[in-house]
């Protein structure tokens, strides 16, 4: 009898295996989760795109909550989530800090200038470099940080109405009231 | 044996051999203790952009970036570990080929023990069982003895 | 029209491989003759289909038939006919069509190959590859038709991934694929010996060539990909642990497992459950590989079409063909009954040790390519495991594996003992240790790690060269005639292991010397400058343009000089594909039997001087992993042209007088 179960083993370890199968494939491996949720924002001193010379800091928003936006011109999604953005923008008094990522100030401001200004405040990575320490992997990415300038939230992606809706609106209602 | 190991010897030998020639090209790091250090940790590092490639075989625009910071953290004196928690706090343990040890990865990296521990088992196990068998092992049969007869004189090969 | 003659000939292929599944198996258990007869028939029919739909596909694709939505995806107007040949079987529905093609191949092979085997075991075996046909031609027509038409038509195709249009591709897939399917006959051996309930030494006989010439296929499928990867991918490295490489790798750990307890099995009746437990395994890691490759399930750097619903239908055909044959073992195995008995120290327990350490080595493998997804699948974060971690797990389960492939080949079958074994190694051993210890030393190394790892290599490679010279001296002493007849005597199973072996030894040399000795720059150069590595010398001559048929290229001239004298010209190119604007790297490589000068063009530096980043390589004996590779299909190729085989066919008939003499027993005699 012993033996007899013994020589179910492989047949139980496959099913095991196509148990984690069936679920995997419903996964998105290239879907990274970030390590900064529930961290502070990471320090940056970017010059306004607008105004070069006006240094803006994560400072500048405690006490508010705010969504950075890591953006660039260069970027097909970044168009394809700008209608919700604005929408955002238009409907909520929620700051909204777009950081362009690894492009040149002149295209960013020209491409503002052609689709829409959604932003409160417009930022210039050129180098990347900032965008390193909040982990951006590729344009769109959208962080909600809180009042205490505590990241509580990462979008990876382009954001849509649905992910507006049930995720981002709310948790904005939710930490609008901490 | 002996031309063998001398091919060996001369192919190898060669290695610090070389000599520098007029017009020596240029390294694209002048350092080659920190330059091979930061290939090293390229290759650990994975590149997040890409299918599956460590960011020291990618040229995607990312990788190309990570690459410079490994460098420039070498050159400002940060060690190995520093330069990992450096990526790891930005990016997660998915950065990292060499996955750190946690509860959560406790069974891949004792894993393989485990498999080899069950295997020796299984086998002490199974030995012991035979090997009984066979000290009681019987005798040959007769066409086992003709058999044997007929090679010990010769008669088939 | 030429299509639609393709898809027709599928379908019918379908319908034929319906009846092999079925039929001949009813046939089999029933005692039904008339039924059983069916299988060579339908075998031999469905492959005539499934050449004609694959010539079909192949006809689309030379004739740039863009109204064929598989061809308009992947090739083009420009592309070489060679390629457009090749992109046949470059797409996710094409591959799958050379899978189901070389299935039928194999069924055909065994229908020819079979006319001394009992009709119920061909039936069985037919009848078990034809299901396995079936699911995956219902795989191809329902979710990955090759032959779907594109409406409007395009003018210009996509063109072939830059990656694939190189000789590589011609070759690998198909030997890949070879070998990979031919894992199926084993598996078919198997499971018909279980539904027959006959399970012996002429059962083990039967298996035997299928499976050598199948791992024969792989070997050479797996070394074609990684010298691919080592030229194409302008990073000299050979072997990344991606998943898709991993994918190959498990079933060849397997199928060498299996290989050599079917020896066991043959020779002495002994291991049957075990191996047929292998033979399934080996088969299962195939289609589990392909599931892995096709379903996108994991991330890999060969980034083929995914999608879900084609994930769930390889998933559902795995749940029937590996659950099935599992639970078939699970129940039918008790039957099987346990065979020759033999003690701890003998030839059997080498090899029983020797296939726990490949099928540990196997699970440790799928252990780290699967545990990403196990660890998201459970919520418990993303991790990636990559090659720190297989390298740190998989040399130390080699080494042991080495020290009993030494031992295994000189044991004594049934029983050995120690100092039997010490008389016959010590030499070896002693040879082992002095080059071990030396060599390091004599290539000067010093630093403690560098010579560590070295010793080992050493170790390994010597330990399998003379452990297997003694095997030989053992096998010829009592031998009569001259050096020349001695050796000439010995049968070609035995040479085919001698090779294959030393085939071993000579991949560890050169992953040992390439590991420790070679040497890589990262240099800027200008026209005119040199870089100098080992005792060769790279100079930069020019930069040039070369344009081919579907690419632009920047083209660099080299000259390559040993000891200042001038040996060659070397033109490495970065590729830039018209339709993919993808730039690609195209290493030039001086090649030789000690090793490569490797160079290759990274990045165009914007001076003004056509300045360029390069990579240059020296990398000693690299060369030898795949002479070795080479060195163990050869060996391989050996065993199976053994002329038992071909008396075997002849004995069947004529039931041989005496039964197989065991050399314990004669020694008692």
């Amino acid at each position: 009898m012993k033996k007899k179960l013994l020589l179910l083993i492989p047949l139980v370890v496959f099913f095991v295996l196509a148990g984690f199968f069936v679920v995997g494939l419903g996964l998105n491996p290239k879907e990274i989760p970030s390590p900064l949720i529930g961290k502070p924002v990471p320090a940056f001193s970017l010059p306004d795109l607008n105004a070069p010379e006006k240094a803006v800091t994560p400072q500048d928003f405690l006490g508010q909550v705010w969504l950075l936006n890591a953006w660039a011109s260069w970027c097909v999604s970044c168009k394809t989530e700008h209608p919700s953005l604005a929408r955002l923008a238009k409907t909520s008094d929620v700051s909204i800090i777009g950081m362009l990522y690894r492009d040149k100030p002149e295209n960013g401001s020209e491409w503002l200038r052609r689709h829409g200004d959604p932003f409160t405040v417009s930022i210039a990575d050129a180098d990347g470099s900032v965008g390193i320490d909040f982990g951006v992997i590729g344009t769109p990415e959208t962080f909600l940080i809180d009042k205490q300038g505590i990241i509580r939230y990462k979008q990876t992606g382009p954001i849509n109405e649905e992910v507006l809706n049930k995720k981002i609106i709310p948790m904005i209602k939710e930490l609008k009231q901490l | 044996m002996k031309k063998f190991l001398l091919a060996c010897a001369i192919s190898v030998m060669g290695c610090w051999g070389g000599m520098a020639v007029a017009d020596e090209a240029m390294p694209t790091e002048n350092d080659p203790v920190a330059q091979k250090r930061a290939v090293e940790l390229a290759l650990k590092l994975r590149c997040l952009v890409c299918q599956n490639q460590s960011i020291a075989e990618s040229d995607a625009e990312l990788a190309v970036d990570l690459r410079q910071q490994v460098r420039e953290q070498i050159a400002a004196g940060r060690s190995d570990k520093e330069i990992i928690t450096f990526m790891t706090d930005r990016y997660g343990d998915f950065v990292l080929y060499e996955p750190p040890m946690k509860p959560a990865t406790l069974l891949l990296w004792i894993g393989p023990l485990l498999l080899l521990a069950a295997g020796v088992v299984a086998m002490v196990f199974l030995l012991r069982g035979r090997s009984q068998a066979a000290t009681e092992s019987a005798p040959l049969t007769e066409a086992e003895q003709a058999r044997a007869t007929a090679l010990l004189e010769g008669r088939e090969s | 029209m030429i299509p639609e003659i393709g898809q027709f000939a599928l379908v019918l292929a379908l319908l034929l491989v319906m009846v092999q599944g079925t039929l001949p198996l009813i046939g089999a258990s029933k005692g039904i003759s008339a039924w059983m007869a069916l299988s060579r028939r339908t075998a031999q029919g469905a492959f005539f289909f499934l050449s004609l739909a694959l010539g079909c596909l192949i006809y689309s694709f030379i004739v740039n038939d863009f109204s064929v939505l598989n061809v308009a995806n992947n090739s083009n107007t420009k592309l070489p006919v060679i390629y457009r040949i090749a992109a046949s079987w470059g797409s996710h529905e094409g591959s799958i069509m050379m899978w189901v093609f070389m299935l039928g191949m194999w069924s055909c092979a065994v229908s020819i190959f079979s006319k001394h085997l009992p009709e119920e075991m061909v039936a069985r075996v037919l009848g078990v590859m034809g299901c396995v046909s079936m699911g995956l031609l219902l795989f191809l027509l329902l979710t990955s038709n090759p032959f779907d038409r594109l409406f409007p038509v395009p003018l210009e195709g996509r063109d072939l991934n830059p990656l694939l249009q190189d000789p590589g591709m011609i070759l690998h897939p198909p030997m890949l694929y070879m070998g990979y399917v031919g894992f199926s006959v084993a598996f078919a051996f198997a499971v018909a010996a279980l539904l027959g309930g006959r399970l012996d030494a002429t059962w083990a006989r039967w298996s035997r060539p299928w499976t050598t010439l199948a791992w024969c296929f792989l070997t050479i499928g797996i070394l074609i990909g990684s010298w691919w990867a080592y030229y194409e991918l302008g990073w000299g490295g050979w072997w990344f642990w991606d998943p898709v490489e991993n994918a190959s790798l498990m079933p060849w750990l397997v199928g060498t497992a299996l290989m050599h307890s079917l020896a066991v099995t043959e020779k002495r009746g002994t291991f049957k459950v075990w191996t047929v437990l292998l033979a399934i395994c080996t088969f299962s890691l195939s289609l589990l590989g392909t599931f892995l490759v096709r379903s996108g399930i994991l991330t890999s750097v060969h980034a083929f079409a995914v999608d879900p619903q084609r994930g769930m239908f390889i998933l559902a055909l795995l749940a029937l063909v590996i659950g099935g044959s599992l639970a078939l073992f699970a129940f039918r195995a008790p039957k099987v009954g346990t065979g020759g008995t033999f003690k701890i120290i003998s030839r059997e327990s080498a090899l029983l040790a020797n296939n726990v350490l490949l099928a540990v080595a196997c699970g440790t493998v799928l252990l780290g390519t699967l545990y990403p997804l196990f660890l998201d699948a459970l919520k418990l974060g993303k991790i990636s495991v990559g090659p720190p971690y297989f390298e740190a797990v998989f040399v130390p389960l080699m080494a042991p594996l080495v020290f009993l492939m030494g031992v295994g080949a000189v044991a004594r079958w049934k029983e050995a003992t120690l100092p039997d074994l010490w008389a016959r190694l010590r030499w070896a051993a002693a040879i082992t240790l002095v080059a071990a210890v030396a060599l390091p030393f004599i290539l000067g190394r010093t630093s403690p790690t560098s010579v560590a790892l070295l010793a080992l290599g050493f170790a390994m490679a010597f330990w399998i060269i003379t452990a297997s010279l003694a095997g030989l001296f053992d096998r010829v002493k009592y031998v009569e005639g001259s050096f020349r007849e001695k050796l000439a005597r010995q049968p070609r199973s035995f040479w085919g292991m001698f090779a294959a072996h030393i085939g071993v030894a000579v991949f560890i040399i050169g992953v040992t010397v390439v590991k420790g000795f070679e040497i890589e720059r990262d240099v800027r150069m200008t026209p005119g400058d040199t870089v100098a590595i080992s005792n060769y010398t790279f100079r930069f001559e020019s930069m040039g343009e070369r344009t081919g048929p579907n690419f632009h290229a920047s083209r660099g001239t080299f000259e390559l000089s040993k000891n200042g004298k001038p040996v060659r010209k070397l033109y490495p190119e970065k590729r830039m594909y018209f339709a993919h604007g993808m730039p690609m790297t195209e290493a030039a490589i001086d090649s030789g039997i000690f090793g490569d000068r490797y160079v290759s063009l990274g990045e165009p530096i914007n001076d003004g001087k056509d300045s360029w980043s390069v990579r240059v390589y020296h990398k000693p004996f690299v060369t030898w992993i795949w002479y070795g590779c080479i060195l163990m299909t050869l060996g391989g190729l050996l065993a199976i042209s053994d002329r038992r085989y071909r008396v075997s066919a002849r004995r069947e008939t004529a039931k041989p007088s005496l039964p197989p003499l065991e050399p314990a027993k004669l020694e008692k005699a």
